[in-house]
């Protein structure tokens, strides 16, 4: 293990799902509010996965009332309490970039039967 | 007291505060640095420890410096660097500075070279905004524009920003808070980045101009 690998998995959680781009997932983040802190969930399409070791990050889109929003979060990050799959998709590309220039029945992804 | 150390940069990451902040860092194998000599007011005129850093093969190292290390009775080291100190008093030579000279949250000072950027024109090397690309402006992209005035002054002043060599020079970040410092590792984690290439050697000090602790 070389010094780069040695500080950064001090920072990594070893407690996440596997997932990936297609999958629909809902990611419990928590917010300070002044002194109180409570979870919010962000559910939606994981559009890509980047980076590697404790810079990893992941995009989910969502669409809510037909406006699209993405959020990208950092892997291992404090704030993120816990991520859930809720279903996985079958889809054939890493990074699923498509799926903004499509609305509706079209920006389906089709679920992977396992 | 002996304020610094020799280092060698090996990358950048990111790590997280609790809050989740995400803090850039660079890391730093530091030491371990045995002191190979000392230089002293009287036989030298000024008052510094020399450090040695990194390993050498004792069949690769001249017989100059096999005298100078079996003096000090150290093993042969890559590099050695003087580090100025205000006292002699509580450093011996064959001592060994390590990683535990620095603890977390202290400010440091880190000097190295910074990356060659060969012969670079003033956009690369001053950040000149160059010309513009449409409007009929497409011969002038890169260039640096006008140098100066005519007739009076009929010269171009000094220090006039111009395309040159650019970067291989030494530098030196000031104020660097630590983050993290394992002697064992011999691991020293610094805010922010440092000058240099990815192996670069790189000096660690205290910071020189950091407000004392409340």
């Amino acid at each position: 293990m070389n010094l780069i690998e040695s500080v950064e998995s001090q920072y990594l959680k070893s407690d996440l799902p596997q997932f990936g781009p297609g999958d629909i997932v809902k990611v419990n983040t928590r917010i300070r509010e002044g002194q109180k802190e409570r979870i919010q969930v962000y559910e939606g399409t994981v559009i890509r996965r980047a980076h590697s070791g404790a810079r990893a990050t992941f995009t989910v889109r969502r669409v809510a009332f037909g406006t699209g929003s993405e959020r990208t979060f950092p892997l291992h990050s404090p704030n993120i309490d816990s991520i859930q799959v809720v279903r996985y998709g079958a889809v054939r590309r890493a990074k699923l970039y498509y799926l903004r220039e499509r609305t509706g029945r079209a920006a389906r992804v089709k679920e992977r039967r396992r | 007291m002996v304020n610094g150390i020799i280092g060698r940069k090996i990358g950048m990451t990111q790590v997280f505060e609790e809050s989740g902040k995400v803090v850039p860092v660079t890391v730093i194998e530091a030491g371990p640095c045995p002191i190979v000599q000392l230089k002293t007011q009287e036989r030298d005129g000024y008052q510094a420890v020399q450090l040695g850093f990194g390993e050498r093969k004792e069949s690769r190292t001249s017989r100059p410096k096999q005298g100078h290390f079996a003096k000090a009775q150290v093993e042969p080291t890559w590099v050695l660097r003087e580090f100025r100190v205000k006292s002699l008093a509580d450093v011996t030579v064959g001592s060994v500075i390590d990683a535990s000279l620095f603890s977390e949250g202290e400010l440091v000072d880190v000097s190295g070279t910074s990356k060659g950027h060969g012969f670079s024109g003033v956009v690369k090397r001053w950040h000149f905004a160059g010309g513009k690309k449409s409007h009929g402006g497409e011969q002038d992209l890169r260039r640096p524009g006008s140098i100066g005035a005519s007739a009076t002054p009929s010269r171009v002043f000094k220090g006039k920003r111009m395309a040159g060599r650019y970067g291989a020079k030494r530098h030196t970040v000031q104020n660097l808070p630590i983050i993290q410092a394992d002697a064992e590792r011999n691991l020293l984690v610094v805010k922010g980045a440092v000058p240099g290439p990815t192996n670069g050697l790189l000096l660690i000090r205290q910071a020189s101009k950091a407000a004392p602790k409340a």
